[in-house]
């Protein structure tokens, strides 16, 4: 049987990673992650539904080193993931589909992703 | 459409448009809205949570008990949880492809997220209602 000339996807082991398609990924990973966050919110609306140890607990995990480490990677997912989900409805309407606008965007979010996520704790260094 | 679709498909499942899943761009739709409903509330929910950053249970539970406030979080953890289930049911769909553990997983994610969703609004009515 002779195989039809069909287009390849392309071989990602010998690609140049380029900015558009690690930030497509990207969208799908801070996305997964962030569902498993989405069960964190679960928790803690548990937590303060329920029994003073429980929530007692849940705030200790999230004052720790490793608890503030867990949640910095989540709020920068979940900018970077808000940002660039932006970025997809944009799209969807038709606009900033040429390549110079694929990358200008792309580097916009990146950026805003910085410096949203150094709000947020700036905000909540203020707060806490 | 392409010539090769119309190969493959009789006119009234064209018309019809809902391709072989048999719900067309429904999903694809309501990504979008849950989307949409999320870009709106995360900022808000945001401003919360980071208020009550090392809050006591009391202050925790008062600040979420107003109406307004226990509605905008029970629309916010159903949008959340509703976008989360349709992303990583996409996911499972183009990377796991072994049929049994591809079901298995979709049935997991969507009993998982739906029980956080369901928790979260029992949780958000316990604190509502006891205030």
């Amino acid at each position: 049987m002779t195989q039809p000339q069909r287009p390849l996807s392309p071989h990602l082991q010998v690609y140049r990673p380029q900015i558009t398609m690690v930030m497509s990924i990207s969208h799908r990973i801070t996305g997964v992650v962030l569902s498993l966050g989405a069960l964190g919110v679960a928790a803690w609306l548990l937590a303060v539904a329920g029994d003073a140890q429980t929530y007692a607990s849940i705030s200790a995990l999230f004052a720790s080193l490793p608890g503030k480490l867990l949640l910095f990677a989540f709020s920068a997912a979940l900018m970077y993931h808000l940002l660039n989900g932006i970025r997809h409805l944009i799209w969807d309407t038709g606009r900033g589909l040429e390549i110079a606008q694929f990358y200008r965007s792309g580097h916009t979010v990146l950026v805003l992703t910085v410096l949203a996520t150094a709000g947020l704790w700036a905000l909540a260094g203020g707060a806490a | 459409m392409s010539a090769s679709d119309a190969r493959h498909q009789n006119p009234l499942a064209r018309a019809r448009g809902l391709g072989s899943a048999k719900d067309g761009s429904h999903h694809w739709w309501v990504q979008r809205v849950s989307a949409i409903a999320l870009a709106l509330l995360t900022p808000w929910f945001l401003y919360l949570i980071i208020g009550l950053a090392g809050a006591d249970q009391a202050t925790a539970r008062a600040a979420i008990a107003p109406p307004v406030t226990a509605s905008l979080l029970i629309a916010y953890v159903l949008a959340l949880f509703w976008h989360a289930r349709l992303g990583v049911q996409v996911v499972i769909e183009d990377y796991v492809h072994a049929r049994a553990l591809e079901v298995a997983l979709q049935l997991a994610v969507r009993f998982i997220f739906a029980l956080a969703a369901i928790a979260s609004v029992i949780a958000i009515g316990r604190v509502a209602f006891m205030a």
